[in-house]
């Protein structure tokens, strides 16, 4: 199958959500696609187009995780993070 | 943790109508995120003791005090002033709905940036902000410097830098407040085109409304931006809704959707907030947090996390118990000789047998029961937890939770919640608003009532220690107990909150951010000043006021007879058979009526009930209070089934009172006391029954 070029990248990246960024690594919001009440929550916490949070870890359970956004910490919950659609970086 | 009369008694839910009733000049909110400060410099500023904590949610209503010839206003943090939790609202509703003079908004040195996004956002609706630096201490010590003067130029208001903590360096701020020369124009945030073309569409019909006090500008983005709370508040002030419907055609109009709108309404701030520091705020060290993450990784590990939380709570009930010990032990003596004394004035002057029975007997009893064994483990529990808040734990054990609270379909801040309860249930119940979603805000008042505060520590200290721990030295194997018995409570708390999530309050997990603030060195010395007096003021006056009357009921239920029986008697063979049922005797179940109003009272009342029928012992050691209990049919097996209901049963009046403030409905409030009682009284039910079956 021949998908144009741009495309393939597109859908790469919209695969790629805070879950999958492991601690240490740091990653630069793309889009968000939860809605409502947590949008704005995500959005009043700085987590605007473009911006770069780190992983820092995960609590004993897994989850929630530790992210570093704007200097400071914050916990979100993995059904969170897979509205928060970034790129490694 | 919110333990005096001024956070769990009358004034919690408090109208700020009856705060700004006063003579005073001016009004001045202190606005600000969470957790940056705003209570500290409040409480400097008014000499007023306003919880403070080390964690994002510690003030959730609104508390005024004095300073000079204003009244200030302390708010619970907002990231934003769009609201989204119950004490984000209060916040919001000040700023916007009751006009303060100035609003102070408190920043975060160390994290300027997004504290500027609401210092943005406030200075869209009043025209008078003064923008305080909190925290610069901290950040000095982390290398990050701020110019103050370069930001004030870029805003247009005052800024000012202070490090709360230090009531001098306040001065800075005070200044600022007395001068009170505002500049007449201020940096406002500008949208993109769009946006402003439908603002300027609604500008002329906005105009025509009757003055609110409220910028038009920003009523022209408010309705636009349809947030609900906010328009449900607006709509009781004014009919808007012609309005809302033009907003929604002005956006149509620049062809933007509601989501999209917001979007950019959001990121508009947080873009010039960043924009804003860029040259204001400079790192000199590299990795300024080291220290914290260090400690978050041992804290929060897979491996170490949970034992360490247990570990942390053993340690703490050692503390307490031990270094109870030998308070108690003083007391005791020294209240038993105080009754000798007594005794001989009432027999010198010749008072009557009844007078004093009833007060040397009967309050004077109880009284010193409760300053001599509840009050020790209180005062020395209450300032070791409120350390470890302070610190900066509570936050982490939240985190650790979440996990568990999420698989009952609730929202880790229950934890907090929780640890909350510890101190006190009221308090606990009152901190429920910090959980967004209403669903799991009942789910945390209704089972906050399963882990034991303050006032029921003693007693499961002084159960545990009778009758598993051995004689009286093991203050270990007590500790270990405890943090057992505590395990349990939270366990409780989990299956109950499932249980609801499957049953009453059905539902998802909603979403959450949980923010992990930096560690902070506790005011070690302020903190236990603070939290004795407090807390030994708050029993001592709670002791008056329910100890002893409580004391002279029982004694007069114990001396008055009826058909040769004493009331006592009549009462407690009444409950008696239904008592035995659950592993206990009605004596007990008196007790636990009668606590009602405060638990600490609980074994007081039934020493007194045991030695007013009966011979008059001694009663200045532990052990011979065993003896005493041992004579009245007490057995390992009571005394289990004395700790499962003094875990779980009714909480106390004020929390009751507080959970209907909270919830503004009798069936809930109704719940929040039948849920714990009944399983306190079928789980005493069902071990009473398998001790019998194994025996
Ligand atoms: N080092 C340092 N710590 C401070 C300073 N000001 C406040 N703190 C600490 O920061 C923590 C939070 O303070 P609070 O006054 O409770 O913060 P708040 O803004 O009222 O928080 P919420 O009520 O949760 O919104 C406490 O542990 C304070 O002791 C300061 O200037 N320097
Ligand atoms: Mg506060």
């Amino acid at each position: 199958m021949d998908f144009p070029e741009t495309k393939v990248k597109e859908v790469l990246d919209m695969d790629i959500n805070l879950n999958d960024i492991k601690p240490g690594q740091r990653a630069r919001v793309l889009d968000l696609t939860a809605q409502d009440s947590m949008r704005r929550r995500l959005l009043d916490i700085g987590l605007v187009k473009d911006t770069v949070v780190e992983c820092l870890g995960r609590s004993p359970g897994g989850d929630p995780s530790a992210f570093l956004i704007r200097g400071a910490v914050i916990a979100i919950r993995s059904e969170d993070c897979c509205g928060i659609l970034v790129r490694p970086c | 943790m919110g333990l005096t009369n001024s956070s769990t008694g009358a004034n919690l839910a408090g109208g700020t109508r009856i705060l700004l009733n006063t003579t005073a000049k001016k009004v001045i909110a202190l606005a600000g995120n969470p957790n940056v400060g705003k209570s500290t410099i409040f409480n400097n500023l008014t000499g007023m003791n306003q919880h403070t904590g080390n964690w994002p949610g510690k003030t959730v209503s609104l508390a005024a005090g004095r300073w000079q010839d204003c009244t200030l206003v302390d708010l619970p943090g907002t990231y934003s002033l769009m609201a989204h939790s119950a004490e984000e609202e209060v916040a919001r509703n000040f700023i916007c709905f009751d006009h303060p003079d100035a609003v102070i908004v408190v920043c975060d040195a160390t994290c300027l940036e997004r504290s500027l996004n609401l210092a943005l956002q406030t200075m869209e609706i009043s025209s008078r902000v003064i923008v305080c630096v909190n925290l610069m201490d901290e950040a000095k010590r982390k290398g990050i410097s701020i110019d103050l003067d370069l930001l004030s130029g870029r805003l247009g208001v005052p800024v000012v830098g202070v490090s709360g903590r230090r009531k001098k360096s306040l001065s800075a701020l005070t200044d600022v407040i007395n001068s009170a020369d505002f500049p007449q124009s201020s940096l406002q945030l500008q949208y993109c085109s769009e946006i402003e073309q439908a603002v300027s569409a609604l500008l002329p019909l906005v105009n025509t409304l009757p003055d609110m006090g409220i910028p038009p500008r920003w009523l022209c983005l408010k309705l636009l931006e349809r947030d609900e709370t906010l328009t449900a508040e607006l709509l009781s002030r004014q009919d808007i809704q012609p309005l809302l419907e033009e907003a929604g055609a002005a956006l149509s109009a620049v062809s933007l959707d509601h989501t999209q709108l917001c979007d950019l309404m959001a990121a508009a701030a947080v873009n010039a907030a960043e924009e804003l520091c860029r040259g204001v705020v400079t790192y000199s060290a590299g990795k300024y947090n080291t220290f914290d993450r260090r400690v978050d990784k041992i804290l929060t590990s897979r491996a170490a996390g949970y034992p360490l939380m247990l570990l942390l709570l053993a340690i703490i009930f050692w503390l307490t118990i031990e270094g109870a010990n030998y308070p108690s032990q003083l007391l005791s003596n020294l209240f038993a000789k105080g009754q000798i004394l007594l005794t001989d004035l009432f027999t010198r002057w010749g008072a009557p047998d009844w007078l004093h029975g009833a007060l040397v007997l009967g309050i004077y009893r109880v009284l010193t029961w409760v300053v001599a064994v509840m009050l020790p483990p209180m005062a020395i529990f209450f300032p070791l937890f409120t350390l470890l808040e302070d610190v900066g734990y509570l936050p982490r054990v939240a985190y650790n939770l979440d996990k568990p609270f999420k698989r009952c379909k609730a929202c880790g801040k229950q934890a907090l919640c929780m640890a909350m309860g510890f101190g006190c249930n009221a308090a606990g119940i009152v901190g429920s608003r910090i959980i967004d979603s209403p669903r799991e805000r009942l789910l945390a008042i209704l089972t906050n009532n399963f882990v034991p505060c303050n006032g029921r520590f003693p007693t499961l200290i002084a159960i545990l220690t009778m009758f598993f721990a051995g004689a009286s030295t093991s203050s270990l194997l007590s500790a270990l107990l405890l943090t057992a018995v505590i395990i349990f409570s939270v366990g409780m708390t989990f299956a109950v909150t499932k249980l609801l999530s499957a049953t009453l309050l059905k539902g998802a997990p909603s979403s959450f951010t949980l923010e992990l603030p930096p560690y902070r060195k506790p005011q070690i010395g302020k903190v236990i000043v603070r939290s004795i007096f407090d807390r030994t003021l708050f029993v001592l006056g709670r002791a008056a006021a329910v100890a002893a009357p409580a004391g002279l009921v029982i004694w007069l239920m114990a001396n008055v007879s009826a058909g040769g029986v004493s009331l006592l008697n009549h009462c407690a063979g009444f409950l008696d058979p239904f008592a035995r049922l659950m592993g206990l005797d009605g004596v007990i179940l008196i007790a636990f009526i009668l606590g009602f109003p405060a638990n600490e009272i609980v074994i007081p009342i039934i020493i007194m009930a045991y030695t007013a029928q009966g011979s008059l012992l001694e009663l200045d050691s532990t052990w011979q209070l065993r003896q005493l209990l041992i004579a009245n049919g007490w057995t390992w097996s009571t005394a289990v089934s004395m700790v499962i209901f003094s875990l779980l049963h009714w909480p106390c009046s004020t929390a009751l009172i507080t959970a209907y403030r909270e919830t503004l409905s009798r069936k809930w409030t109704a719940l929040t006391a039948l849920i714990p009682t009944a399983a306190g009284v079928l789980l005493c039910m069902l071990f009473t029954a398998a001790v019998k079956l194994l025996s």
